[in-house]
């Protein structure tokens, strides 16, 4: 038996676009997914509106078994349906009530399931869709329709429902709280801080891990197998380019079980209430909010989760700005830049290094939500935004569930972004180690191999400073430099704009590789000094308070983050998006760094 | 007088009809149908979008959306 989970809707009427699918599913009766049984599955605390979307798909003539869900809340409500009643009275379709949270019953359930019979019950209101290729004409005739439908409804259970429910008022305080004109966003932003301190704090010691695992796998398979390209390939190539998918695991596991409780507990609807009013002069709503500051985390995952926007243009708006924030990946770049050009200058418990780099968060969400309002006059849509949407009541949540989701969040990334950052990882890495003709050899072979074996490790790294310079992404970079010069940078700088295209944190390890140095430059200050004493042609120093500004800010705007954009090609199902994203993102990136560095120059 | 001018959240009111537009088929989905009692429950900062209780369940809806239903 295969079963087939279609998304949760109100309506048979499609009025998004995964209602839409749910819609041709269930009346194309030759569509491949075209299922032999449909379980609804029904709150039975509040079954009147529950019983529209059933009776519609009763009516549609497919066999239904309905599932009479929560059913102990419906005893602790006293409601007291008769469920029985209420199926001899739906024309005897097979009614089961169930507890899901419990699992009580499951195998009752599942004997039921294969006992119930593939028949269409008599239902006397197939007519109505009969010719339901016209409903999008006649929007007028489909809520007449729904009014009928509500009638009949009301009188069927007037029949078995002796006591209209009444509303159980157990959460209202909490509402009154989390919806506080000042509690609520005082709430909201310490559960942000306290979510990402714990995303940070528990994702490093397993991000360190898989570093450190494919690092050792890396040396392994280069020391193990015969040398020659294909291992080099496979050591420095593909294994690092594997190992660069799955460092974002944690993060994306992590977030997704926080949006998950969140989801769960009911909150996340509070928070889309109290949200929505801010955002919608941008053109986004209150379920782009967590995108956008799980964005600061990583943009991977925050692209994944705009999955609860049901708007379209909302949602491609939301995917299109979230690159924007400022991600964890870009910290080390802003810390290696900082430290090297800004001033160490404090004003009582203010650091200069500390505000400009609150200022490349606060820049990052400004630009995110300037281009949200750019592309809400862009981009035209026939769908009109709502914020109908039903604020659940507060729940424990099924903690069974977490790690289901989790998994399958991670799941998802690995597989369908995956395969797009390995082969990115392949011919970036094949660009950085092949040159034409033998330009890279030669030059190789002018640097004095050292006598001394203490030497040693100072002429390897020399070694790669040149390699890399002699190679495709060197020459590249070499290329580019008129384009970038009016940005302040030089050469190298254009290489390690071009590697960061992998991660933009590679940015620290080239240019150590080009002034050829150890990449801790924490622990290690010879990066630092190496890169401050650079000069240009004109003898002047090349990483200035300009050009560090400059620099920082194109790293901000820029998208140099090919995983976000396999992630968005999966999200948006196309490579138009991508693309658009990659252009609008570089434009904005080169304008600002441009202002930035002729302002302070 | 119509939903969004509703202050009052002691007591409740009736839907009495729903206004032509492409999202009254979407207010009639979620159980706001003419007959079907409301009451308000509380407004988010802003006083937009507000909550409301459908007989035994809560839903949101912005001013804009609100206004389209009138009541008494």
């Amino acid at each position: 038996m295969e079963l087939l989970d279609l998304p949760g809707l109100y309506s048979i009427y499609p009025k998004s676009q995964d209602e839409e699918v749910v819609f041709q599913v269930l009346r194309q009766k030759d569509h491949r997914d075209h299922p032999d049984l449909v379980i609804v599955v029904m709150d039975a605390t509040n079954l009147e509106r529950n019983l529209f979307l059933a009776t519609q798909i009763l009516d549609l003539g497919i066999p239904t078994l309905l599932i009479a869900n929560m059913i102990d809340l419906m005893d602790k409500d006293q409601v007291g349906v008769n469920l029985e009643k209420l199926s001899e009275l739906l024309g005897g379709v097979p009614l089961v009530p169930f507890n899901a949270r419990t699992g009580q019953d499951l195998a009752l359930l599942k004997s039921v399931l294969l006992e119930v019979p593939l028949e269409v019950m008599p239902s006397p209101h197939t007519q109505e869709f009969m010719n339901l290729e016209e409903w999008n004409t006649g929007r007028q005739e489909e809520a007449a329709l729904g009014e009928a439908r509500y009638k009949r409804i009301r009188q069927i259970l007037s029949f078995c429902q002796p006591l209209p429910r009444k509303r159980s008022v157990r959460h209202q305080k909490w509402d009154q709280i989390l919806t506080h004109p000042v509690w609520g966003y005082l709430i909201f932003l310490s559960l942000l801080a306290l979510i990402f301190q714990t995303i940070f704090a528990w994702s490093e010691v397993p991000m360190n891990l898989i570093d450190t695992v494919f690092l050792t796998l890396s040396q392994w398979t280069q020391a193990t197998l015969p040398n020659g390209s294909l291992t080099d390939l496979i050591s420095q190539g593909l294994i690092p380019g594997l190992g660069g998918v799955m460092i974002f695991i944690p993060q994306i596991a992590l977030l997704f079980g926080f949006i998950f409780v969140l989801e769960e507990t009911g909150y996340m609807a509070r928070v889309v209430f109290i949200t929505d009013r801010l955002m919608r002069p941008f053109g986004l709503n209150g379920r782009s909010i967590v995108p956008l500051i799980s964005g600061v985390a990583c943009a991977i995952p925050a692209v994944m989760a705009t999955r609860t926007i049901d708007h379209w243009k909302e949602r491609l708006i939301t995917i299109m700005v979230v690159p924007l924030m400022s991600c964890s990946a870009r910290l080390p770049v802003y810390t290696l830049l900082i430290a090297l050009v800004v001033p160490d200058v404090s004003w009582g418990i203010f650091n200069l290094k500390g505000m400009v780099l609150m200022a490349l968060y606060l820049v990052g969400f400004v630009a995110a939500l300037f281009s949200a309002l750019l592309f809400k006059w862009i981009l035209k849509t026939k769908e009109k935004s709502f914020l109908v949407m039903e604020l659940p009541d507060y729940k424990t949540p099924r903690w069974s569930n977490l790690g289901i989701t989790m998994l399958e969040k991670c799941k998802v990334f690995v597989w369908e972004a995956g395969k797009v950052i390995l082969a990115i990882s392949v011919i970036l890495w094949i660009l950085a180690s092949y040159g034409p003709g033998d330009q890279m050899a030669s030059a190789i072979a002018k640097i004095p191999v050292p006598t001394e074996s203490a030497q040693q490790a100072d002429y390897q790294q020399q070694v790669k400073s040149v390699a890399l310079e002699h190679s495709y992404i060197g020459i590249a970079g070499k290329w580019m430099e008129p384009a970038i010069q009016p940005l302040g940078y030089n050469w190298q700088i254009g290489i390690s704009l071009i590697t960061s295209f992998v991660a933009r944190e590679v940015f620290v390890g080239s240019m150590a590789t080009i002034y050829s140095v150890g990449e801790t430059f924490e622990s290690d200050q010879t990066l630092l000094e190496r890169m401050s004493h650079q000069r240009n042609g004109l003898g002047k120093p090349v990483y200035t308070l300009a050009s560090g500004i400059s620099l920082m800010l194109f790293y901000a705007f820029a998208m140099q983050c090919m995983s976000t954009l396999a992630v968005v090609r999966r999200e948006t199902k196309s490579w138009k998006w991508p693309l658009i994203q990659l252009v609008y993102m570089t434009a904005l990136a080169y304008i600002s760094a441009l202002i930035a560095f002729n302002l302070l120059n | 007088m119509t939903l969004d001018q509703v202050s009052n959240s002691s007591r409740s009111y009736i839907v009495k009809d729903i206004k032509k537009d492409p999202l009254m088929t979407k207010l009639i989905d979620m159980g706001l149908f003419p007959g079907k009692e409301i009451r308000l429950l509380f407004k988010a900062p802003f006083g937009d979008p507000i909550a409301i209780d459908v007989q035994g369940y809560t839903l949101s809806l912005r001013r804009e959306e609100a206004a389209l239903i009138s009541i008494e």
